[in-house]
């Protein structure tokens, strides 16, 4: 067995907490640790100033505190080209896209590790909550400790190969305990605020951005029964079961996004958190990864979740034959939304998962989503 | 793994000499050389002979001296100075597209001052071309910057043929000799040279000190405001010790100018001879026999600068490339874009790796063979 210190780990450092901490552990750990910072996305704004500059300052201070080599990478060609465009065709369609799924898809865990791999690395890290396991020569990734944090959901296009050369430092630590570790050591990230939303986007105006791109069509907003209730700003805006934004007066209970009709560019609007229309029964999902495919049969029992941070349902997994899978609820669920990942689990181990497709209701795909 | 430095045009190490010039003034000579008392005099001394100094090695006068912070500052104030105090002859600059960023910004800084500025094409050879400079040249001409040596691929720009052009023009020839001074013979006055611009760290000198000579009789509009230093044209106290280092990195200089050109030309040919015997692929940007020795530009094909810039330091090889963005990674050079075109795939597989005083025939030797190692390993996978 290689000593510690003869294997290099490539750490992709974002200036965040966590992977200040990732580099730290494996630092620690006594891991031959090369920091880098992926640069994405041209954010130049008019001064000539990207905002990346301070991220990557940041991972400059942590990684002279580490003691350790620190460059940077820019994948913005293969950002616009694999994720941006993705995204933007995903809104055109009418769908809630998963930006994050697949830049690591794509970029964290292709692109990036390519690159980690052409500089002699043995390992990619992230510090990701996540975690990976060998069991009986079989890699798998399980669930973070930290259920508030775990992110295997957006990792669940990540194969098997692929995993067997990831660390996922923060795996078995809880959140509190990163920044505690933090700042013991006085990481100069310690107490940096967590970046939210869509990277790219970061703490601009989401509809603002969108506009830039994609030229938006005000519509009516009408309920499945046809009455109209209002106007809508651009199909894009909106996500099922959605809540804020409608603007939609009068008593009784809050009005919710429920489906869209592309063609006539109408958004379909109903009454209530539980209304019946946005619950299904059923899904179908494309583009499905399995991580440890041979482990996987026709049809099996296991849980699932559609939207990140949710809890775990039962539901029953058959595969079709063109490659999609049809997911059963065990108990109907609300707001499913097309574009987003549906994730497959086994306790605490991920299976893999897919894009949603279809929603099903008594047998047949709901017209009015997507 | 000992770690091999071929990043020289970047900056230098410090010459034992120099340093040992240095230590005792830090110690005994602390004085502001425009006191009025011997303190200020002994100061004022030193001050007087590094002056001297620079100035012999250019065949200028001393009152044509003005010491800088560096590089950047003698190019900010070359140009700005010059623009600003020349505004009722004209209102026509003309640079090159393959200027330094010192340059550049100041350029791109007087166009929106609303002065109008021409860059000059470069062609593949990596040099400006002596014609497109007539063509471009007005009655309204101010000033023409060209720099003496490209900081990139470190080809030789035609300074005599424009020098001789500029003789009966009322514009100002200045050129950033930078990654001249030290290897190249430089006489102004033969030259024509009006204004000319150089850095100390770059010639085994301090970081932080430079400076610019001007012709005597050209007015120049000071940048910064203050006393009466450097004739008015350069305020605040100056950086005596600096300034003393810098004097005897200038000296050594001009001494070994020639032993140190034909140096780094062995070191040049031991690199690209062992490049060969280890069947790396590669290319060089520019015209080779117009190429400083200490300079040399090169091209991998099916690699990009990333990559190999990271592999190569992991692999304790220091070279570098174009310049980094604020964010650490490495835009597409301006000067290959400019030589080739911006969507030449050179422009973001090329490196520059640039000999100096602290290598040796094995450590260049060891470098090419490392280097050769990642190329190959990155482009034929073994």
């Amino acid at each position: 067995m290689k000593d510690n210190k003869d294997i290099r780990v490539v750490v992709g450092m974002s200036g965040g907490v966590d992977s200040s901490v990732a580099a730290l552990l494996l630092k620690e750990q006594g891991y031959d640790v090369v920091g880098i910072f992926m640069k994405n996305w041209d954010d130049t704004d008019e001064f000539g100033v990207c905002t990346a500059t301070e991220d990557f300052d940041d991972v400059v201070r942590v990684c002279n505190q580490l003691d350790i080599p620190y460059y940077s990478v820019n994948f913005e060609k293969e950002y616009w080209n694999k994720v941006f465009t993705y995204f933007l065709d995903e809104y055109k369609a009418g769908r809630t896209p998963n930006p994050d799924v697949m830049c690591n898809k794509e970029i964290k865990f292709k692109a990036f590790l390519d690159h980690a791999l052409s500089l002699g690395a043995d390992y990619l890290a992230t510090g990701h909550y996540a975690r990976v396991r060998e069991v009986d020569g079989q890699v798998q990734m399980l669930k973070g400790v930290d259920d508030n944090k775990d992110q295997t959901y957006f990792l669940n296009q990540l194969s098997e190969e692929v995993l067997s050369k990831v660390m996922f430092p923060l795996g078995e630590i809880p959140k509190p305990k990163v920044r505690e570790i933090a700042k013991e050591a006085g990481l100069v990230t310690a107490t940096k605020k967590d970046s939210t939303g869509i990277c790219f986007i970061g703490e601009r105006n989401f509809k603002q951005f969108l506009s830039e791109y994609l030229p938006a069509q005000p519509g009516e907003m009408r309920t499945l029964d046809g009455e109209v209730k209002g106007r809508h700003d651009g199909l894009m805006y909106y996500t099922i079961g959605q809540r804020q934004g409608l603007g939609i007066g009068g008593a009784g209970d809050p009005w919710f996004v429920v489906g869209k009709n592309l063609k006539e560019n109408v958004l379909y609007v109903e009454q209530g958190y539980s209304n019946d229309k946005l619950y299904s029964e059923s899904l179908i999902a494309t583009d499905v990864n399995w991580i440890n495919p041979n482990d996987i049969e026709k049809t099996f029992t296991c849980t699932a979740k559609f939207r990140y941070r949710q809890k775990d349902s039962g539901v029953t997994v058959t595969l079709m034959d063109d490659g999609k899978v049809k997911v059963d609820f065990h108990e109907n669920q609300r707001a499913i939304t097309p574009g987003q990942a549906v994730v497959f689990y086994d306790g605490d181990v991920c299976l893999g998962g897919g894009t949603i497709d279809e929603i099903i209701k008594n047998n047949e795909a709901l017209p009015y989503v997507g | 793994m000992e770690p091999i430095y071929l990043d020289h045009a970047a900056t230098t190490p410090m010459e034992q000499e120099v340093i040992d010039a240095m230590i005792p003034i830090y110690q005994q000579t602390f004085g502001n050389p425009s006191s009025v008392h011997s303190f200020g005099r002994k100061a004022r001394q030193l001050l007087d002979e590094a002056r001297r100094v620079m100035a012999q090695s250019i065949h200028a006068n001393e009152k044509e001296i003005i010491f800088t912070s560096g590089g950047t500052e003698a190019d900010n104030l070359a140009l700005i100075g010059t623009a600003f105090a020349n505004r009722n002859k004209g209102n026509h600059i003309i640079t090159t597209n393959q200027e330094h960023h010192a340059m550049l910004h100041t350029a791109e800084f007087l166009e929106e001052s609303g002065f109008d500025v021409t860059y000059l094409p470069v062609y593949e050879d990596g040099k400006i071309r002596v014609e497109d400079l007539k063509k471009s040249l007005r009655d309204d001409t101010i000033i023409v910057s060209v720099m003496y040596v490209n900081n990139e691929t470190g080809i030789i720009q035609p300074v005599i043929e424009i020098g001789k052009l500029l003789m009966n023009h009322q514009a100002y020839f200045h050129t950033d000799a930078v990654q001249a001074y030290g290897l190249l013979d430089i006489n102004v006055k033969e030259l024509g040279i009006d204004l000319l611009t150089v850095s100390s760290h770059k010639i085994y000198g301090p970081k932080g000190v430079g400076f610019l000579y001007v012709k005597d009789g050209i007015a120049i509009q000071t940048l910064h405001f203050g006393g009466e230093q450097e004739r008015k044209r350069r305020p605040g106290t100056e950086n005596v010790v600096s300034i003393v280092g810098f004097q005897k990195a200038v000296e050594i200089a001009m001494k070994k100018k020639e032993e140190r050109r034909e140096l780094y030309h062995s070191y040049k040919k031991i690199f690209l001879n062992e490049l060969n015997e280890n069947d790396v692929e590669f290319e060089i940007n520019g015209d080779y026999n117009s190429q400083i020795s200490s300079i040399v530009n090169i091209s991998f094909p099916g690699t990009n600068v990333e990559q190999l810039l990271t592999n190569f330091d992991l692999e304790g090889i220091a070279a570098s490339s174009g310049s980094a963005c604020t964010a650490g990674s490495v835009d597409p050079s301006h000067v290959l874009s400019a030589m080739f075109g911006k969507d030449n795939p050179c422009t973001t597989n090329s490196i520059r790796f640039s000999f100096g005083i602290f290598n040796t025939d094995e450590n260049v030797k060891d470098a090419a063979k490392r280097v050769a190692k990642i190329v190959n390993r990155l482009t034929k996978g073994k």
